[in-house]
């Protein structure tokens, strides 16, 4: 079972695939080995791809996963150093190409710590073993006498000391020790994990010196902006470029060919304008005279297409799951509710717009861009250029922003394009209004639920039905329903302990790019999910946390397999990241301690609950909101309870969850994006409004302490915001709000 | 046309109607000054003219005639301006991205109204967004570094 790896020092063979993360239970992971180890001028000490120690002693952990502010450069180098025993301050860290030898590198699903703590704990271990065994040898001791700390072993009895550079020769030559003989350390060791640190770049982005994609700076470089199908699907007729050729600092005016829908990762096509600087090619480009054939989705109309997808919803649906006699128990019900939400297309909008540089020569293209998913990068950019995937080198920059969009290189592939047909370097620069334009947009979705209470008001039947463009759509033809994990984002994995239960999904077709949006089908379904609870509560007369409680039922696992659900758990297995309804109520419980939950509030004031599981963490949020006779809503506070297992970096978890909850009000009062005539009618910021300093709140985050092993930071944090703000408008005014954003007419006073 | 960015003279051969973000960034070559909207809707692109914090993005050369531009490069003397420090202390960035212009934003505050109430700091600093959401450490880090002032 245990593989192992041979450091064969002068020429390092992988033997197999190192698969400790799945021996320990982790579906990826694993050390691989370096492969470029023979490096005849550097032999440094290179026992698998993440760390690098030289004979100065200069230790360089590499991190492969990108950073967009989730500060997963400095947690992921944090592990690799705590297990190396390195100093912290003295270590310098870089960030790796786009290689499938790092392992999995797609920056999503809020998974980097996750899918990769054991892995870099067991590359730190190996590195720190192997020059541990170096110094023994030398001494002629048992390594077992000797110990490292802070980039040094020591001989305690002998007192003797020596920097791991002195060791690295000597290292280099040993066999990388198999995972099954690493000796990690106790927890009661760590020196990094578990501890707060700023951030590895904090300096430079105080000081503008931060170097994102739109940053980059090629010699020879020219620019471009790029005119893009107005509609999904919609080709070229004709072109006229002669005005905008004329515009100064134009040099060339290219077209792009358009990749058919379900385009993919694939570019959009369209029109380019090549210019000397970023503003000449914007200015050049509005004089370009198109005439375009709209295609199938010129039609798109989200007014009409929110009627479609509610009655899609309204109706019976494929049954995703199901338990007990549904229809029965709401047919014998004592009281029986029933509510429909909604929720529109979202765009990523981060503040860095899609940007990618490209320098394409001698059958091979070099690039530099800001990207969540560097290896699709690669894969992408290898099948619209016609090279192989090693003819493609994938730098990453820091990321402005990524929320799920830039893990679509849809831009990359045009900036590598663009530059084999320049024939010199080209940069890539959408503007916020492409951004908008032509985004993988967050699906637009509409719910119908029904509810059952008996006598004594406890839930006994509920149905949740949901129709929503499915992801699937932007990669398959035909797709018209939704995915096992889009259903389970919400639906399927209700956690409520409720006897009669059916989850359906109702058909939906795109007409546009639909992809994933920090949260993705959480967002929709979170909404529902943690409405329709408080509203079951107000229809039982009951306080939501207490009924909340009630209806989580005594702690346990929920055995969704036996329920006959197809349940991905975000990749992770069940045995390991069980549906656990004693941390949901463990969050509940901590959450209504914090923030003051059942002391009395001015009148139009009040505070509401959600809990809810993603990404393998739990969240329960309460708002607390304050209603403006003309109807508008403020959020005055938000309290978090979060329970994502083991942390690596205390401060930055935190700041995720500070961040989601502005992302959560964003979503739930502001953003809002629709179409007419296949076209979105948002241009910018002025009318796709997103919070602003003046309408958040003060955050305040408790992290439950937890050895659980760790779930995900950047995501879970935004799912129950939305409810736990409607259902305080409902506290405070007694009007549900089930449609977001929020239409502050509503809640005028009278 | 002539710019004076950071106390140093720069000619630029460009469009007196060019931005002077796109002046800064693509023909300076200083990067710390970020586009984000293009019509002044986001302030990831404020800097200082004349003192005063404007939006790059839609303040063109000819506007800044004769006027100092500071841009983040520039901002206090060893590149420590009490902001910055302050960022820096409360850990404010998350990308990182917006946060040159809300510094920006933030040292003009400071410099003309040195202790600013919340309602000064959310009047005047709702023009700058970050999608992170770092506004709450934002606040923090303009009331401490009011304080050490």
């Amino acid at each position: 079972m245990m593989e192992k790896i041979a450091n064969l020092s002068r020429r390092r063979v992988l033997q197999g695939t190192l698969a400790g993360g799945l021996v320990l239970g982790l579906r990826v992971g694993g050390i691989p080995a370096a492969f470029a180890a023979e490096k005849p001028t550097a032999p440094a000490f290179e026992p698998n791809v993440y760390v690098s120690i030289a004979p100065s002693g200069e230790i360089t952990l590499i991190v492969h996963r990108s950073e967009m502010g989730t500060g997963v450069k400095t947690s992921l180098a944090m592990i690799l150093a705590d297990e190396l025993e390195a100093d912290w301050k003295a270590v310098k860290i870089v960030q790796a190409q786009g290689d499938k030898k790092y392992g999995d590198q797609n920056t999503d699903g809020s998974r980097s710590i996750r899918q990769f703590f054991m892995p870099l704990r067991q590359a730190g271990a190996a590195a720190r073993q192997m020059l541990t065994t170096a110094a023994a040898q030398r001494w002629k001791v048992s390594p077992a006498t000797c110990r490292s700390e802070a980039g040094f072993v020591t001989h305690a009895e002998g007192n003797r000391r020596l920097g791991y550079g002195a060791l690295v020769a000597a290292a280099a030559r040993l066999p990388i020790p198999a995972p099954d003989t690493l000796k990690l350390k106790a927890e009661a060791e760590w020196r990094y994990i578990g501890k707060s640190f700023p951030v590895v770049d904090l300096d430079d982005m105080v000081h503008g010196k931060a170097v994102y994609g739109i940053d980059m700076v090629v010699p020879g470089m020219k620019h471009a902006s790029i005119e893009h199908p107005p509609v999904y699907g919609a080709t070229l007729k004709s072109v006229d470029s002669t005005a905008a050729r004329a515009v100064p600092g134009v040099l060339q005016v290219i077209e792009i060919p358009a990749a058919a829908p379900p385009s993919g990762f694939k570019p959009l096509g369209g029109i380019a304008v090549i210019a000397t600087n970023t503003w000449a090619a914007m200015q050049g480009r509005q004089q370009l005279k198109l005439d375009w054939d709209l295609g199938p989705n010129a039609d798109y109309d989200t007014t009409a297409y929110r009627k479609a997808l509610e009655q899609s919803a309204s109706r019976p649906g494929k049954v995703a799951r199901t338990g007990g006699d549904v229809d029965g128990a709401l047919n014998g019900a004592a009281k029986r509710i029933s509510a429909d939400y909604f929720v529109p297309h979202l765009g990523h909008a981060m503040m860095e717009p899609l940007s990618a540089t490209a320098h394409f020569k001698h059958d091979a293209v070099e690039v530099w861009t800001a990207t969540q998913n560097p290896q699709q990068a690669r894969t992408t950019v290898a099948e619209v250029m016609g090279l192989p995937e090693s003819a493609v080198t994938i730098n990453i920059t820091l990321l402005g922003g990524g929320f799920g969009r830039k893990s679509k290189p849809d831009y990359v592939a045009e900036a590598a394009f663009l530059s084999k047909a320049v024939g010199a370097p080209v940069k890539v620069t959408w503007s916020r209004e492409d951004d908008l334009r032509n985004d993988y947009y967050h699906a637009i979705c509409a719910q119908h639920l029904e509810g059952g209470l008996d006598a004594q008001g406890k839930t006994v039947a509920w149905l949740h039905r949901t129709a929503f463009p499915s992801i699937s759509s932007t990669f398959k033809p035909n797709v018209t329903y939704g995915a096992a994990g889009e259903l389970g984002q919400g639906v399927t994995d209700m956690p409520y302990d409720i006897a009669n239960v059916r989850c359906e999904n109702g058909a939906a077709e795109a007409h546009v790019r639909i992809g994933w949006y920090r949260s993705v089908y959480n967002i929709p379904h979170g909404f529902a999910l943690g409405s329709f609870v408080d509203e079951l509560a107000a229809a039982a007369g009951r306080d939501p946390v207490d009924y909340i409680l009630d209806l989580l039922g005594p702690p346990r696992h929920i055995d969704l397999k036996a329920m006959g659900v197809d349940y991905p758990n975000y990749g992770a297995s069940m045995d390991e990241y069980p549906v656990d309804t004693g941390r949901f109520a463990a969050v509940v419980r901590e959450v209504a301690k914090q923030s003051g939950w059942g002391t009395p509030l001015p009148a139009r004031q009040a505070r509401g609950i959600a809990v809810h599981r993603s990404f393998l963490s739990y969240v329960a949020v309460v708002a607390q909101v304050a209603i403006q006779p003309d109807g508008s809503v403020s959020v005055a506070r938000i309290d978090m309870a979060v329970d994502p297992g083991r942390i690596i970096n205390p401060d930055r978890v935190t700041a995720q969850f500070e961040g989601a909850a502005v992302m959560g009000i964003s979503n739930t009062l502001y953003s809002e994006l629709s179409f007419k005539n296949g076209q979105v009618e948002q241009t910018n910021f002025a009318d796709y409004l997103v919070a602003r300093i003046d309408s958040v709140p003060e955050t305040h985050v408790y992290i439950m302490p937890s050895d659980a092993p760790p779930g995900g930071v950047g995501e879970p944090g935004v799912p129950p915001t939305s409810a736990a703000i409607c259902n305080a408008i409902f506290k405070a005014t007694g009007t549900r709000i089930r449609a977001l954003p929020i239409d502050p007419s509503l809640l005028k006073q009278a | 046309m002539e710019l004076l960015i950071n106390g140093a003279r720069h000619t630029v051969d460009a469009d007196p109607t060019m931005p002077l973000l796109w002046a800064v960034r693509d023909l300076l070559g200083l990067h710390g000054t970020k586009f984000g909207c293009g019509i002044g809707a986001c302030g990831a692109c404020t800097v200082h003219l004349g003192g005063e914090a404007v939006r790059s993005c839609i303040t063109t050369l000819e506007e800044t005639s004769g006027k100092e531009i500071t841009t983040i490069e520039g901002l206090g003397k060893a590149g420590d301006h009490p902001v910055q420090k302050a960022w820096k202390d409360a850990n404010v960035p998350q990308c990182g991205y917006c946060q040159p212009g809300q510094i920006m934003q933030a040292a003009a505050l400071l410099k003309q109204t040195p202790k600013p109430t919340d309602q000064q700091i959310a009047d005047a600093m709702a023009g700058n967004i970050c999608r992170c959401g770092t506004y709450q450490r934002i606040k923090a880090a303009i009331k401490s570094a009011a304080e050490a002032a």
